[in-house]
């Protein structure tokens, strides 16, 4: 197991480092630089500028002084927020996209799980035909018309519910099911699927000629394999959701990390830009590890050895 | 001769169909037959012939909807299973009788521990606790030749052989001692070395533990290895049921030579070339009125074609459904018969 992580960790950081490479490059080849757009500035200025944050040098010199910042932990100062470090931006931001995403994960996997096994336990029935509703409408109704249907009715019409804002429990139940809706849809359909696949199994014909009762059935054999797909794709998705959505934190005024993402580019703010992206990269790795961790628990086929 | 006395099993007009959106599959068109306890049955018939379907509407596996048990009676051991609830058809599946499948590769749940599959049936049927029942299942692991079960029993499946799985799930539906155990095909996925091994063990259990055996297969070979008794199934009815010594022997249906004569065989002098049944099933959809078999019978006769032949006792035990017995048929040369005396 030990060897295991290791190499995963050196995967881990040659991933990284490809990331962050094809990022730098990328990045510069947008026309502009980030003091092009805003008003015209007086050449010497310009020269100054770029002096300053060592725009001036040639594109692979400030490459290495990047990575070699970068190998500090040392993401830079951004480029357009005044006095401010990418760290310290994404450190203020990032614990509240993380609250919100991982309740968000948290509704949609308990709620779409269950509805997802519901539904799949009364096939064709009532719970499967509302179950598949929610889906559709999960998946094909975009996340700010929720939001904004939610701001109506609960904050303007039943007025139970703070319509936008941040810091207390009431302000995150809005976008939390704003946000969390699709993710029920999207794991109930998943659940629902699967159930009925493994339903089909010969195993569960094995288990049914023991005699076991339905319930008994559902719960030792049928759910543990039909989570499987679910534990899969839930670490690209908790990793995603965890690093913000700019449309949700943008309708309820959250101040996560979501508006740096489209800031960054929009504005050429070349730290950020690779700070946000390269955070995100460390993110989805580790979750798509935890993942792998996980995955082995539930199915001993896959199970790591030494 | 049916002895009332040693009947286990007697199934008697069953007769099971599937509701799709093309229509009514009569998969099971009427079929009886019994098993003696302690005996083995042996119902043989190509694909699709329903044989699998009538030994899982004994345990009532099939699924409900869109199969259903049209008419028929299953009688297992003074009780008619036709009639029971879903919870007392729980506490005779897996206690009384025990069931086998096809494939062992996918018959074992992949995520649960092979010691823990075979305890869960001694859980709740015998009501053992967690360390009795793992005690015994460890000795059924014995019991069925797998060796160390001390240590396979908190293994997974994977671990296993594609032999060893199948010895596993004999040692699951074998380990609260059922009364019958039902044999789906046991020994088609497995190689032939291995099927050997699978058979002679389920020959050494039916004696120490006494259990009566269904066995489903289309293997000729396996039947003649392990079966006393054989019936063969053609489109949902059963068509000749005898002693293994009578239907290997002295077949008399059309059907019966067909499957006889398409094995290949070690004694015969000369290179002769296997002969095959031409023709197919017929659709299950509109099964026809008459002989199923009719349509690919060198010696079908017009009345073959209008009526379901009755049955006819050839012997104590050895009955056929087919017009040829009829006195006023004409006397066809049993080919098999023939074979074998030559």
């Amino acid at each position: 197991m030990g060897k295991y992580i290791t190499k995963r960790l050196i995967y881990m950081v040659i991933s990284i480092w490809l990331i962050a490479t094809v990022t730098f490059f990328l990045m510069h080849a947008i026309p502009g630089d980030p003091f092009t757009d805003s008003k015209k500035l007086p050449p010497e200025i310009m020269e100054n500028l770029k002096r300053k944050y060592n725009l001036d040098k040639p594109l692979i010199v400030q490459y290495f002084l990047y990575l070699k910042n970068l190998a500090k932990g040392d993401l830079g100062i951004s480029l357009r927020y005044k006095n401010r470090t990418v760290n310290g931006i994404l450190f203020s931001a990032f614990p509240n996209s993380a609250k919100l995403g991982l309740a968000a994960v948290g509704v949609g996997v308990t709620l779409g799980l269950t509805l997802g096994i519901i539904a799949a336990l009364n096939n064709k029935g009532f719970f499967d035909y509302f179950a598949i509703l929610v889906a559709v409408i999960g998946v094909s109704v975009p996340s700010f018309v929720l939001a904004g249907m939610f701001q109506y009715w609960f904050g303007v019409q039943l007025e139970i519910l703070p319509v936008a804002g941040w810091g207390k429990l009431k302000f995150m139940i809005l976008p939390v099911f704003a946000l969390g809706f699709r993710l029920i849809a999207f794991q109930a359909r998943l659940m629902r699927t699967n159930m009925i696949e493994i339903m089909g199994q010969d195993y569960i014909k094995t288990a049914k000629a023991k005699g076991l009762s339905k319930p008994a059935i559902v719960v030792k054999h049928v759910i543990r394999n039909a989570i499987l797909p679910v534990i899969t794709v839930l670490g690209p998705l908790t990793a995603a959701i965890m690093t913000g959505s700019f449309v949700i934190e943008s309708i309820f005024g959250i101040p996560g990390m979501g508006k740096y993402f489209v800031d960054a580019i929009n504005q050429r703010d070349y730290t950020l830009i690779l700070g946000t992206t390269l955070f995100y990269a460390t993110l989805l790795i580790m979750m798509v590890f935890v993942v792998d961790i996980l995955y082995g628990i539930v199915d001993p086929r896959i199970r790591i050895d030494e | 001769m049916v002895d009332k006395n040693r009947v286990l099993l007697e199934v008697n007009n069953l007769k099971v169909s599937f509701d799709t959106y093309a229509g009514e599959v009569q998969a099971v068109r009427g079929v009886t037959f019994h098993v003696n306890k302690g005996e083995t049955l042996a119902i043989v018939g190509e694909s699709g012939c329903g044989k699998s379907v009538t030994s899982q509407s004994i345990m009532k596996l099939i699924p409900m909807p869109p199969g259903r048990i049209k008419e028929g009676s299953i009688k297992f051991d003074g009780r008619e299973l036709t009639k029971l609830t879903d919870k007392q058809m729980e506490s005779v599946r897996g206690s009384e009788i025990g069931m086998i499948f096809q494939d062992p590769m996918t018959s074992l749940n992949p995520t649960m521990k092979v010691g823990k599959q075979i305890m869960e049936g001694l859980i709740k049927h015998q009501k053992l606790n967690k360390k009795e029942a793992k005690e015994k299942a460890i000795e059924m692991l014995k019991l069925v030749g797998i060796p160390t079960p001390e240590k396979r029993v908190d293994q997974y499946p994977h671990e296993f052989s594609g032999g060893m799985r199948q010895r596993a799930m004999i040692a699951i539906a074998l380990a609260c001692n059922p009364k019958l155990l039902i044999a789906d095909e046991p020994t088609t996925a497995l190689d032939v070395t291995i099927q050997a091994q699978i058979l002679d063990l389920m020959r050494d259990l039916q004696e120490k533990l006494d259990t009566a055996i269904i066995l489903i297969t289309h293997d000729l070979g396996v039947v003649a290895d392990i079966a006393n008794r054989v019936a063969v199934m053609y489109a949902g009815v059963i068509v000749e049921t005898g002693t293994l010594d009578e239907i290997f022997y002295n077949p008399q249906h059309p059907y019966t030579w067909g499957l006889l004569q398409s094995v290949p065989r070690l004694d015969t002098k000369n290179k002769e070339r296997l002969v095959p049944i031409e023709g197919t099933p017929p659709d299950l959809f509109s099964p026809p009125k008459g002989c199923p078999f009719a349509a690919r019978c060198e010696h079908a006769m017009r009345i073959c074609k209008e009526e379901f032949p009755e049955k006819t006792q050839v012997s104590d035990n050895h009955y056929v459904h087919c017009w040829l017995q009829h006195e006023m048929a004409p006397k066809v040369e049993n080919p098999v018969a023939e074979r074998r005396e030559g």
